[in-house]
C-alpha cells in the first residue's frame, strides 16, 4: 500500500548522493584515458597508455601502496588492542570513570591536521620536548622526522593517538550493550577474569569488533592529513602513501590524466581488498 | 595476582591519560612563549622556565594588516560549512534510512541491504580520488573557492555517516509504533514526523554529532577546493606552519580551533553512560 511513499523517503538522499558523485566518477574514468597534463591541458584520447605506464613503469606507486597497507594495518591493530583494553578498564566501576571516559574520547574530536601541527613541534628534533626529556635520561636525540624508519613510527604514534578513541568509543558502546546473563553464569561457575574474557566477553564482542575494525581500516586507508603536515611524505619517500603520491602527480605536477589513472586503480584495489578483509575477519572471529 | 592486575590497570590508565593530555599541555605552554623561549632551549613551565607573554593570543584578534592572524572569518566559515552540510545530510540521510528500515525495495538484483551498502560505502572513497574531478567540476560551474561548493562536497562525506547510524537506529525502533499511527489514521508522512521522529532523538543527536565531528575535522577538501576567497579553519592554521613558524600563535590558534568539539566529548560520554549510544552505534 505504501508503494509510492517509500520512494518519497528514499529518493531525495539517494539522488543527491548519486547526483554529486556520478560526474566525478565518470570523469575520472574518462580522464584516466587522456594525456591531460600542464603542457596539453585537454581531454584527448590516448587509450590505456596510462594504465600500461602504471603497471609496468611506476614502482613508486606500488611502494606507496605497500607503505599505506603497512601503516594502516599496524595502526588499526594497535588501536584495536589499546582501544579494547581501555574500554575494558572503564567499562565497570572504577574511580573517576566518567573523567577517564571523557579524556579517552577527546583526541578524536580534535582536527587531525591541527593536532599534527602541534605534534610536529612536539617531536621537533632540537626544540621539541620529547628529545629534551630523553636527553635528561641520557638518551641521544632521536631523529623523529628525518630518519626514514623512525618517521614511519612517528606517523603511527600520531595516528594511534588520534584514532584510538574512535575504536574505544565503538567498543565501549558495544560492551555496555552486552546482555548480563552470560556474565552471571560465568560468575556462578567461578571463572577467572582471564577465562571470562576469553570465553564470554571476547566471543560476544566479535561482531562489534569486526565492525569497528573494518570502519577504522576504511578510515585509516585514507591516511593523508597526518603525513601531509608531519613529514610531507619524507624523508625522501619514506612516509609517502598512495593518496599523497596521487596528490603530487595530480595537483602538484598537474599530470591530471595519469593521476586519474592512479586514482581509479587505487579505488578499485581499495574496494577489493576491503571486501576480502571483511570476509576473512568474519571467518576468523566468528567460529560457530 | 589481582593486586598486580589492579596496579597494571592504573598504570596503563595513567600512562594513556598522560599521552592524551601531553600535546595539549605542550600547546598551552607554547602559546605563552616568545621567540627567545622557543628558540634558545626547550622550556616547559611559565614563570619558572620562561617569562610568559600574551603575544601568541593577541595576534589572533589583530587584523592581518597589522601582522595579525585573522582566524575569526575562517572560524565562521568552518562553522557555517559544517553545520549546513551536517543539517542537509541528516535530513536526507534520515529520510533515506527510514525508507531502508521500513519498506522493501527491489530493482533487479538490488535489495535494501545493497542500497544501504551503497550509501555507507561512499566512505571508502579516498578523498584524493574525488578531489581532482571536483576541482574541475566546481571550477566549471564557478563554485571553486566558495562556501557553497564545499557544502556540496561535504554532503558526500557526511550523508553516509547519517545513513549508517540512522538505519541501525530505526531498526531498533519497534515497527508497531508506526503501524499504530497508521491505523489511527495518520498518513505515512505524519506517522514518520509525529511518531517515529520524536522517538528517535537520541539517534539523531548521535548522528548529528558524528556529522559535525567529521565535517569539522576535514582538511583535505578545504585545502584543495579553496584558495583565497574562502578559508576554513584547518587550512588557515596549517598555513601558519609554513616557512618560519611562530610556534606561539600556531599553538594558540590550534587550541582555539579544537576547543569547541571537546565539548562534544562530554556529550558523547553522557550518552554512553545513559546507555543511549549502545543502540545507536552497533
Amino acid at each position: 500500500m505504501n508503494f509510492k511513499h517509500k520512494f518519497v523517503f528514499l529518493f531525495p538522499g539517494l539522488f543527491v548522493l548519486i547526483g554529486i558523485l556520478i560526474f566525478p566518477i565518470i570523469f575520472t574514468i574518462r580522464l584516466s584515458l587522456s594525456g591531460w597534463n600542464s603542457y596539453t591541458p585537454e581531454m584527448n584520447f590516448i587509450g590505456i597508455t596510462n594504465y600500461i605506464r602504471l603497471f609496468t613503469d611506476d614502482p613508486r606507486f606500488w611502494e606507496s601502496f605497500f607503505r599505506l597497507s603497512f601503516l594502516s594495518v599496524t595502526t588499526v591493530i594497535l588501536q584495536y588492542v589499546i582501544g579494547f583494553a581501555l574500554a575494558m578498564m572503564v567499562w565497570r566501576e572504577i574511580k573517576f570513570k566518567r573523567f577517564f571516559r571523557v579524556i579517552f574520547l577527546v583526541p578524536m574530536m580534535t582536527t587531525p591536521v591541527i593536532m599534527t601541527v602541534i605534534w610536529r613541534t612536539f617531536f621537533h628534533e632540537s626544540l621539541g620536548p620529547v628529545n629534551d626529556l630523553l636527553s635528561g635520561l641520557g638518551v641521544k636525540p632521536i631523529l623523529w622526522l628525518s630518519d626514514p624508519v623512525i618517521a614511519k613510527f612517528t606517523v603511527i604514534i600520531v595516528e594511534v593517538w588520534q584514532w584510538t578513541p574512535f575504536m574505544f568509543l565503538l567498543l565501549l558502546a558495544g560492551l555496555l550493550s552486552l546482555p548480563k546473563e552470560p556474565f552471571l553464569a560465568a560468575a556462578i561457575d567461578g571463572a577467572s577474569p582471564f577465562r571470562k574474557f576469553v570465553y564470554v566477553t571476547f566471543p560476544l564482542m566479535a561482531p562489534i569488533s569486526i565492525g569497528a575494525i573494518i570502519i577504522r581500516l576504511i578510515e585509516a586507508s585514507k591516511i593523508m592529513d597526518t603525513v601531509f603536515v608531519l613529514t610531507s611524505g619524507g624523508p625522501g619517500t619514506a612516509t609517502e602513501t598512495s593518496s599523497f603520491y596521487i596528490y603530487i602527480k595530480g595537483l602538484r605536477e598537474f599530470q591530471m590524466g595519469y593521476a586519474a589513472t592512479l586514482s581509479f586503480t587505487y579505488l578499485v584495489i581499495m574496494i577489493i581488498s576491503l571486501t576480502i578483509i571483511a570476509k576473512v575477519l568474519t571467518k576468523l572471529m566468528i567460529k560457530e | 595476582m589481582s593486586k598486580l592486575y589492579t596496579f597494571l590497570k592504573y598504570f596503563f590508565i595513567t600512562f594513556w591519560t598522560v599521552f592524551v593530555v601531553a600535546p595539549f599541555l605542550w600547546a598551552v605552554s607554547t602559546s605563552f612563549k616568545d621567540f627567545q623561549s622557543v628558540n634558545s632551549k626547550v622550556t616547559y613551565i611559565p614563570w619558572l622556565d620562561f617569562e610568559p607573554t600574551l603575544e601568541g593570543w593577541r595576534v589572533l584578534i589583530k587584523s592581518p594588516a597589522k601582522g595579525g592572524v585573522d582566524i575569526v572569518e575562517p572560524y565562521f566559515n568552518s562553522i557555517f560549512v559544517t553545520c549546513t552540510a551536517s543539517l542537509i545530510s541528516i535530513v536526507l540521510g534520515t529520510l533515506a534510512a527510514y525508507a531502508l528500515s521500513r519498506f522493501t525495495f527491489k530493482a533487479g538484483f538490488v535489495r535494501n541491504n545493497d542500497i544501504t551498502f551503497f550509501f555507507i560505502s561512499q566512505r571508502i572513497m579516498p578523498p584524493i580520488v574525488l578531489s581532482i574531478p571536483f576541482f574541475i567540476f566546481l571550477s566549471t560551474i564557478g563554485l571553486l573557492d566558495s562556501l557553497l561548493g564545499l557544502v556540496v562536497v561535504y554532503i558526500v562525506l557526511l550523508m553516509p555517516i547519517a545513513v549508517w547510524i540512522m538505519v541501525d537506529f530505526f531498526n531498533r525502533v519497534p515497527k508497531e509504533l508506526d503501524e499504530t499511527a497508521l491505523i489511527d489514521g495518520c498518513n505515512p508522512y505524519q506517522a514518520f514526523y509525529k511518531v517515529v521522529l520524536p522517538n528517535s532523538i537520541p539517534g539523531l543527536i548521535v548522528a548529528g554529532m558524528f556529522c559535525i565531528i567529521f565535517g569539522w575535522i576535514d582538511f583535505f577538501f578545504a585545502f584543495i577546493l579553496t584558495f583565497t576567497e574562502v578559508q576554513l579553519l584547518p587550512v588557515k592554521v596549517v598555513a601558519l606552519n609554513s616557512s618560519i613558524t611562530p610556534w606561539w600563535s600556531l599553538s594558540a590558534s590550534a587550541l582555539v580551533s579544537v576547543a569547541p568539539l571537546i565539548i562534544v566529548a562530554f556529550i558523547v560520554e553522557r550518552y554512553l553512560s545513559k546507555g543511549n549510544l549502545s543502540g545507536a552505534l552497533k
